[in-house]
């Protein structure tokens, strides 16, 4: 399932040094619970995004681990705080081993 | 209608399966729980766990957690199949310990989240939401 994933984020351009600032992430994945039966009522396989990370310059800001019972689509919410310019990176993993990637960069001013 | 004793033996059965089943279905979040908190005391309070009251589609149900001083957070539906919701793990440039996300209910139940503090406590809250229509698609 790694068709149609893509990955959005909403993170401001510039911040001041030591501003907290709110994340907001989506990315488009069907999150197969593995729960589901198709019309035949074989259960459907699961495929979910199990890991996301977000980090800005290399250092940590969360770590999340998911389980079935997050929506399709994941959305994710989170602060962050900002204590120089550089990039914030976010990381999804999916089950199928492929990793998805967006970066964002925030300029002090 | 009169009961046989087979009847009545079958009926006791039954009453009996029904009390059984969701206790097994607390015990797995039970278990969720001992493994996030190696079996240490959970104190209420200390977390602040939002959700809404009546949610009509289980598929989606928007849900945020806050706890000052976490260092992680377990997030947990004690009804669902698997009572594994997601764990936040806060990093060192966390502007906050909360986060939001949206999460699958397969029935009215109650979230749970178990918060654990940099000192090593663990801290709790729950929540009941009251679903109309189940998200796990059975």
């Amino acid at each position: 399932m790694a068709d149609g994933v893509k990955p959005r984020v909403k993170a401001p351009k510039k911040a001041a040094a030591g501003d907290v600032v709110t994340l907001k992430t989506l990315i488009s994945h069907k999150m197969e619970s593995g729960q589901r039966k198709d019309k035949d009522g074989n259960l459907i396989p699961r495929s979910i995004i199990n890991r996301f990370t977000c980090a800005f310059n290399g250092k940590s800001i969360v770590d999340v681990t998911l389980e079935a019972a997050i929506s399709t689509n994941p959305y994710f919410e989170f602060e962050a705080t900002i204590p120089e310019a550089g990039d914030l990176e976010f990381t999804w993993y999916d089950d199928d081993g492929s990793v998805y990637e967006d970066k964002k960069s925030v300029a002090i001013g | 209608m009169e009961f046989s004793r087979r009847d009545t033996l079958a009926l006791g059965a039954g009453a009996v399966a029904l009390a059984v089943l969701p206790f097994q279905v607390n015990a797995a979040a039970d278990e969720a729980i001992a493994a996030f908190t190696g079996g240490a005391d959970v104190a209420e309070g200390g977390v602040t766990l939002t959700a809404p009251e009546i949610a009509e589609n289980g598929n989606t149900v928007p849900v945020s957690v806050d706890a000052a001083g976490a260092t992680s957070i377990l997030l947990l539906a004690a009804g669902n199949p698997t009572p594994g919701v997601a764990t936040f793990n806060f990093g060192e440039l966390a502007g906050s310990q909360s986060a939001s996300t949206r999460i699958r209910l397969a029935g009215t139940q109650d979230v749970v989240a178990i918060a654990k503090m940099a000192d090593g406590s663990f801290a709790r809250a729950a929540s009941t939401v009251k679903v109309t229509i189940g998200g796990c698609g059975g």
